[in-house]
């Protein structure tokens, strides 16, 4: 079936005038139909729009041009701007926003001829870890109904997962994309900070924030990052920096690389089953010839309370622009203070609210230096501890997550847990350098994805690439479907 | 894990959140419960390290002072709640 298509399969066929656009786009169209009703990836999408698009795309094939997304179906987490479409950030209190331009990433898929597509659920603001904190609804995991998918961007990676779309983007602010990829069995990849630009991705902690790709192998990560990277001038955080042929980087090779295992990983909370996956995979990668080397990052468990201050604290100030004034949804008030106060109130959900209060209160006066000036020195700390490590070894492997995808409602009325969750992944985003997470096998009963994470130095993509590469074409899970 | 008590009503005063009584009292024992957590970053000694505010510090971007297109003023106000003659409608500010 042409949805389960690879980016990498569909540029072959598509080159030969094997199949179409319009068909590729229609066979995804097919499977929302079919399976949407379960998963809920989609709060919406414009087949119309996206069938168009295919058309526009076959026509620049009929006329001879190739590239490598030409004509190729990818969705949109619900927190980037498609001119045109709606966007809800899976918050009521956007109303009936529609964007009035296009996100860079956006203007830079469409150049490349791709079919942007579709409104991908997420946790409101892409605040959560299970998008449950969704206004539009939970998304359920492809391969178990009565589990989560991840989050924040859980219908980008459950999309890609059922294959109702070829390929995805979301965003990753501490650890957005490679949870709900490893929950999901698929590949997601948070570039560096700065290596994609932020223009028109709807702000939630502008220091921490990163737009990547989800996708079904390595190879097609590589593809999607190589459109996605590069600096721009709309936004002034994005870095100068060359973008290299990432694809190219895929030789297959690791022999002699170094690679890290943080004995703070490996600590309690770690399901067995994950962590008995983790071992083999390590031990692939040994027989690969990789040398395996024991590091530490002594800061690791102060990371979570770190990122909750300097996450919210952002958020608290970002989020100050849904006042009911200039867009979405209004609730009046007798003066504006109050039309404020009643339009946050009731537009926002629990966990918005909650984290905007919570980063309000860090920055508020005689609390700064207690707790946000402190935990922008540990961030320091934190990030030390990897430049440190890297100076060592050329990647680090860790689990991606403590246990499989949990079910829903398990941990929805305990922040402080739902917030642990993360703990693997929220130091990378702290530190401002590459992670990645792909398959590395399942649990038993359920049959649940488990995701190896894969840390690399600051614009260290190609490395992180070569390795998730060289592991996934020894090893069959990438190739597993889930039960739809 | 100890907790710390939060003045819930004056937080989401100062961020503009009008919160119900049932919600007042979800959020505080709750946010107690997250800042008793934070409190651990305490054990650390942070006196001579420098703060990070960005992993990549750029500074001074600027750009020419120069008029490049924008929205239009119809696109400005396409997702407005309130607008007339091309203007945001908002409450009375002054007496």
């Amino acid at each position: 079936m042409l949805n389960q298509s690879t980016i990498s399969d569909l540029a072959t066929k598509l080159a030969k005038r094997e199949t179409s656009s319009r068909e590729v786009t229609q066979s995804c169209l097919d499977q929302i139909a079919r399976v949407d009703g379960q998963i809920h990836a989609f709060i919406s999408h414009d087949d119309v729009d996206a069938l168009a698009q295919a058309d526009a795309a076959d026509k620049r094939l009929a006329a001879g041009e190739r590239g490598p997304l030409l004509g190729v179906p990818i969705a949109i987490k619900d927190v980037l701007a498609v001119k045109d479409q709606p966007l809800n950030c899976c918050s009521k209190i956007l109303g009936k926003f529609t964007s009035p331009y296009d996100a860079t990433v956006i203007e830079k898929l469409k150049a490349a001829g791709a079919v942007v597509f579709g409104r991908l659920n997420m946790d409101e603001f892409a605040m959560g870890s299970s998008t449950e904190n969704s206004a539009f609804g939970t998304t359920r995991n492809p391969w178990a109904l009565d589990r989560i998918p991840g989050g924040s961007s859980g219908g980008s990676a459950a999309a890609v997962a059922a294959d109702q779309c070829i390929a995805s983007l979301g965003s990753d602010t501490g650890g957005s994309i490679r949870q709900p990829a490893a929950l999901c069995g698929c590949v997601g990849l948070k570039p560096t900070y700065g290596r994609v630009s932020r223009y028109g991705l709807v702000a939630f902690a502008s220091s921490l924030d990163q737009i990547g790709p989800f996708t079904k192998d390595v190879r097609d990560s590589a593809i999607l990052l190589e459109t996605l990277s590069g600096h721009d001038k709309r936004d002034s955080s994005s870095v100068p920096q060359p973008v290299p042929n990432y694809a190219a980087a895929l030789d297959g090779n690791v022999k002699g690389l170094k690679l890290g295992l943080p004995k703070e990983y490996m600590i309690g909370g770690l399901d067995s089953e994950v962590k008995a996956a983790v071992d083999a995979a390590v031990k692939q990668l040994e027989k690969l010839g990789a040398e395996i080397v024991e590091i530490s990052l002594p800061h690791t468990d102060y990371a979570v309370a770190t990122y909750y201050i300097i996450a919210t604290a952002e958020a608290s100030a970002n989020l100050a622009r849904f006042d009911g004034i200039r867009y979405g949804a209004r609730v009046d008030g007798a003066d504006p203070i109050e039309l404020y106060g009643n339009t946050r109130g009731q537009g926002f959900g629990p966990e918005v609210k909650r984290r905007i209060i919570l980063g309000t209160y860090v920055l508020s006066s005689g609390y700064y230096d207690a707790y946000y000036l402190r935990a922008q020195k540990v961030r320091t700390l934190i990030r030390q501890d990897f430049l440190k490590a890297f100076e060592k070894v050329d990647a680090i492997v860790t689990p991606t997550t403590p246990t499989a995808a949990f079910k829903i409602g398990e941990k929805s009325d305990d922040p402080l847990q739902m917030y642990l969750s993360d703990i693997f992944t929220i130091s990378c985003n702290l530190a401002g350098i590459p992670g990645l997470s792909l398959p590395c096998g399942f649990t038993k009963s359920p049959k649940l994805p488990i995701g190896l994470q894969l840390l690399g130095k600051p614009f260290g993509e190609e490395m992180l690439l070569k390795i998730a590469h060289a592991y996934e074409q020894s090893t069959p899970f990438h190739k597993e479907k889930a039960p739809l | 894990m100890s907790g710390v008590e939060i003045d819930v009503k004056y937080v989401a005063h100062l961020a503009r959140i009008n919160l119900t009584a049932a919600e007042e009292q979800k959020l505080s024992a709750q946010l107690g419960k997250i800042l008793g957590y934070i409190e651990k970053l305490k054990e650390l000694d942070v006196s001579n390290v420098e703060p990070t505010a960005h992993a990549f510090p750029l500074v001074n971007i600027t750009r020419a002072d120069e008029v490049r297109p924008s929205l239009s003023n119809e696109d400005a106000l396409r997702n407005a709640p309130g607008k007339a003659n091309g203007l945001f409608i908002v409450p009375k500010i002054v007496e």
